[in-house]
């Protein structure tokens, strides 16, 4: 692809926000029909970056060419019309429409419903992602939905399309089928900016990467002649290492779940279906699936905020499902949800204030319900020191702390209470890569010391790297666990759900 | 161009000066209301303000109206603020302080004319059980049937307004009143009296107890896990969910509470001040609380201090339509800027303003 014609040029890219300079001189070339990957930790300044592109952001300084000529953009209609689209990681889809309604919302001039129709299904068609227009959105899953959000960007036949995490809520096999089409757009003379923490998708798919750290760009390269390992390195700019497990004999069952069956309280939220599983203490059990398949309530109904009958539940043989989360702490069940601010955590209160939130009963900050504070703050510091929160003290605002700090904060505070069983949704998500890998650490090291655990991620190369067994949940449903040794990625595709929705195109799966 | 952009950390001088700039603005723009009027406005805010405390002429009377009117605001207020504070929103307090009022006053009446010691102590309980039973009208229908308490407790206020009537013109009636409306009176009955305790002071049982009520909330705030619970569950009712505080519970407790002091507020005052059920017994009270509450930021001491300006503005504003012959409606429209400014300038605690260019579009 090199010598195609320079699509969009960034010189000298800056934007500074209060207290924090996002970009600084960012400058380099996406040629049209290359796939371009946009590399960095959280934090480096990427969706920034994207977001001046899109014309959501306004740079403070420098200037973008596109095709040759200035290119400012003032709002994302702008940029759409001048060929940039985007499909942004969280969907901007109503649910209670159909796919052709919510196709439409985002078009300044949209066609009469059955001509769009009719174009949303050649298009989708064509690029190897069959939609059908008549579908309410929120029956969709979450890769069809995430077909809506492409196919809405190719119907403004686009010349640079940005993607921000798009594999995030796909299944192994969508993903392929995601790259063909991406493939294929490239081959027509589109060029794709991709962002992606996923160092082997990217190695896949991408002809050249730019790397930021700090808001700088700090390498580029072709990432296929690259190791993950090296790409991870220049994202951080030191040498990772891989987090060590000591082998440790598996103990008794510590926790075991025997048919649990529960509506969600979340709204368009999946029931679990008859849920089964147990873990042994000292065994990590990954549980994957696409985002939306019952992931959060499936932690609910684990730490207590959804209730069952007691013995559906049992925790080192104790009959819990009865109890709510108090009741489930002092048992030895500690959870950490997935959404750190506002569930995880009380975003206007302290540090402080949040050790006392899940850790009055395990760490005794309250005698005779008065709170001990001085031993909370001495909780809190203790969360700090041991997994290296970097925040002015103890006594801020949750909300002060960056994603990454609070999600060490949380972690730590369940880690850190000793617990016989820990349940953990997505635990690194958000977080830069030297955190996550002292978080996975932090995790083998419980189940060494010999807790039950459970990780709930849609990451799959974290759960492969610190997962004992395996499982998947699909539409509520999660499948027999089985031991991670051995089990292919096709496996695990196919445990996830395969494909959803793609019958038409493929025949029965 | 001015834009409000949030704080990191809400502002703590903020917090403390809002109040302060609100008295301030409301003073400054009541002073234009009242100059519109036609009457001197300096004169006006210092009668108000100023005179009731410190002008020998009026001092000795109105001096002691201020605990005596402060005292009941407090009590109440305290109640409400808990519950406020955790998302639950008990409008009714006037009400509670009538059913308090009328359970007490019947308990002692029902004894009457005994002569113990122990009389007032139960008429004391029989108030605060009134009141807390009467709250937790809403709150069951709210945890059992998730009825909106808003609407439900404030209904309840104009349904116990009329059992009051009923009370005062049936049961209670004083059987020597020679027919007229209105209960014995149980300030002159030695065994039911809340006597002024320190002459000269306004101080009276219902004045100690709210006292005791500031310090018990500041405690129960700053130190109790259920103060925590309510703070958590008005701050962020998920995470109060992770943590394990039972939403249901909490409705209960913090009706339980407010309609328990209001009960007492209500009892303290037909026993004292009042000195009888009559048909205007109900002086509105259990609202101005819910400005107080919120006047005093939800916090208890700033409560005690906000009731006892809103006191301050009661008295003053007699003093004044009395001494300058101002309307009534300017005193309640003056009340209400309080509110109105309380709230406008409270987004500086959580806000900064800053004062932008605008960008060439």
């Amino acid at each position: 692809m090199t010598g195609a014609r320079a699509l969009l040029q960034l010189e000298g890219l800056t934007k500074a926000y209060p207290g924090v300079v996002a970009n600084s001189g960012i400058g380099f070339t996406i040629r049209a029909g290359e796939v371009h990957a946009l590399l960095g930790e959280n934090g480096a300044g990427k969706s920034t970056l994207v977001k001046m592109i899109y014309g959501l952001v306004r740079p403070d300084a420098g200037r973008m060419l596109l095709n040759g000529a200035d290119y400012a953009p003032d709002r994302p209609a702008t940029a759409r019309k001048a060929g940039v689209g985007m499909v942004f990681q969280h969907f901007s889809l109503f649910d209670a429409m159909t796919v052709a309604e919510n196709v439409a919302l985002g078009m300044e001039l949209p066609p009469p419903m059955r001509e769009l129709a009719a174009q949303i299904r050649a298009t989708s068609i064509n690029y190897g992602l069959p939609l059908d227009p008549d579908r309410i959105v929120g029956d969709l899953s979450a890769g069809e939905r995430q077909r809506v959000e492409i196919v809405r960007c190719l119907l403004q036949d686009p010349r640079l399309l940005i993607m921000d995490e798009p594999t995030s809520v796909l299944t192994p096999q969508e993903v392929d089928i995601l790259f063909r089409t991406l493939r294929k757009l490239a081959a027509e003379g589109t060029a794709i900016l991709y962002i992606s923490h996923k160092l082997e998708e990217i190695r896949t798919i991408c002809d050249h990467a730019t790397i930021l750290r700090r808001g700088k760009v700090v390498a580029t390269c072709t990432p296929a002649e690259r190791t993950a390992r090296e790409l991870a390195e220049m994202m951080v700019g030191t040498v990772l290492t891989p987090p060590a497990r000591p082998a440790a004999p598996k103990g008794d069952i510590a926790l075991e779940v025997n048919g649990l069956s529960a509506p969600s309280p979340i709204p368009f939220g999946t029931a679990l279906k008859n849920i089964r599983l147990s873990v042994r203490a000292g065994e990590v059990l990954g549980i994957a699936g696409v985002a939306g398949n019952g992931q959060d309530e499936l932690l609910l109904a684990l730490n207590g905020e959804l209730r069952c009958a007691s013995d559906i539940v049992r925790i080192n043989g104790k009959s819990i499902g009865h109890r709510g989360p108090r009741g489930r702490r002092h048992a030895g069940l500690v959870a950490a949800p997935e959404e750190r601010l506002g569930h995880a955590a009380a975003p206007d209160m302290t540090l402080t204030e949040n050790a006392v939130l899940s850790g009055a009963q395990r760490r005794k900050l309250v005698r005779r319900g008065f709170i001990d504070w001085r031993r909370a703050r001495t909780f809190a510091e203790e969360i700090i020191r041991e997994f290296d929160v970097r925040t002015p003290g103890t006594e801020v605002a949750a909300r002060a702390l960056s994603g990454g700090n609070l999600q060490k904060f949380v972690v730590g505070r369940e880690l850190s209470q000793d617990p016989a069983v820990i349940v953990i949704n997505q635990p690194t998500w958000g977080v830069d890569a030297a955190a996550a890998a002292s978080i996975r650490q932090a995790i083998l090291d419980r189940a060494a010391a010999g807790a039950a655990i459970i990780v709930i991620s849609q990451d799959l190369d974290e759960l492969l790297e610190i997962a004992d067994s395996f499982a998947a949940l699909n539409e509520g449903h999660l499948t027999e666990p089985r031991p991670v040794a051995g089990l292919t990625v096709e496996q695990i595709g196919l445990m996830m759900g395969g494909v959803h929705g793609m019958e038409a195109a493929n025949g029965p799966a | 161009m001015v834009r409000l952009e949030k704080r990191a950390n809400p502002s703590r001088l903020w917090s403390v000066a809002t109040p302060v700039l609100a008295v301030v603005l409301t003073m400054i723009a009541g002073g234009i209301l009242f100059a519109m009027l036609g009457k001197d406005p300096v004169a006006a805010i210092r009668t108000i303000f100023w005179d009731p405390l410190f002008n020998p002429q009026f001092a000795a009377y109105s001096r002691p109206q201020l605990l005596v009117k402060a005292g009941p605001l407090i009590l109440i207020a305290i109640g409400l603020a808990l519950g406020f504070r955790a998302g639950v929103w008990n409008i009714g307090a006037e009400g509670q302080y009538v059913v308090g009022a009328l359970v007490g006053a019947a308990t002692g009446l029902a004894l009457y004319p005994m002569d113990s010691r122990l009389i007032f102590p139960l008429m004391v309980v029989a108030g605060g059980l009134g009141g807390l039973l009467w709250a937790m009208i809403p709150a069951l229908l709210r945890t059992m049937f998730r009825t909106n308490e808003i609407l439900v407790s404030l209904l309840l206020v104009y349904v116990a307004q009329s059992l009051l009537a009923s009370m005062a013109l049936g049961a209670l009636r004083n059987p020597q009143g020679g027919g007229f409306p209105g209960s014995r009176n149980l300030s002159q009955w030695a065994s039911s009296a809340n006597p002024e305790l320190v002459a000269g002071t306004g101080m009276h049982w219902g004045v100690v107890a709210a006292f005791i009520s500031v310090i018990g909330a500041y405690v129960l705030l700053q130190r109790h896990m259920l103060g925590f619970s309510i703070r958590l569950a008005g701050q962020a009712p998920r995470a109060a969910r992770f943590a394990g505080v039972s939403p249901t519970r909490l409705v209960i407790v913090c009706f339980g509470i407010s309609g328990a002091l209001a009960g007492l507020a209500g009892l303290f005052e037909v026993t004292g001040p009042a000195g009888q059920i009559s048909l205007d017994f109900a002086q509105g009270y259990g609202f101005t609380a819910i400005i107080v509450a919120f006047l005093g930021r939800l916090n208890p001491v700033g409560i005690l201090l906000a009731g006892l300006l809103m006191a301050l503005t009661y008295i003053g504003g007699e003093l004044a339509q009395f001494m300058l012959g101002l309307p009534a409606a300017a005193i309640q429209a003056f009340q209400g800027m309080l509110l109105f400014f309380l709230l406008a300038v409270d987004i500086l605690t959580n806000y900064r303003i800053r004062w932008t260019k605008r960008e060439a579009a």
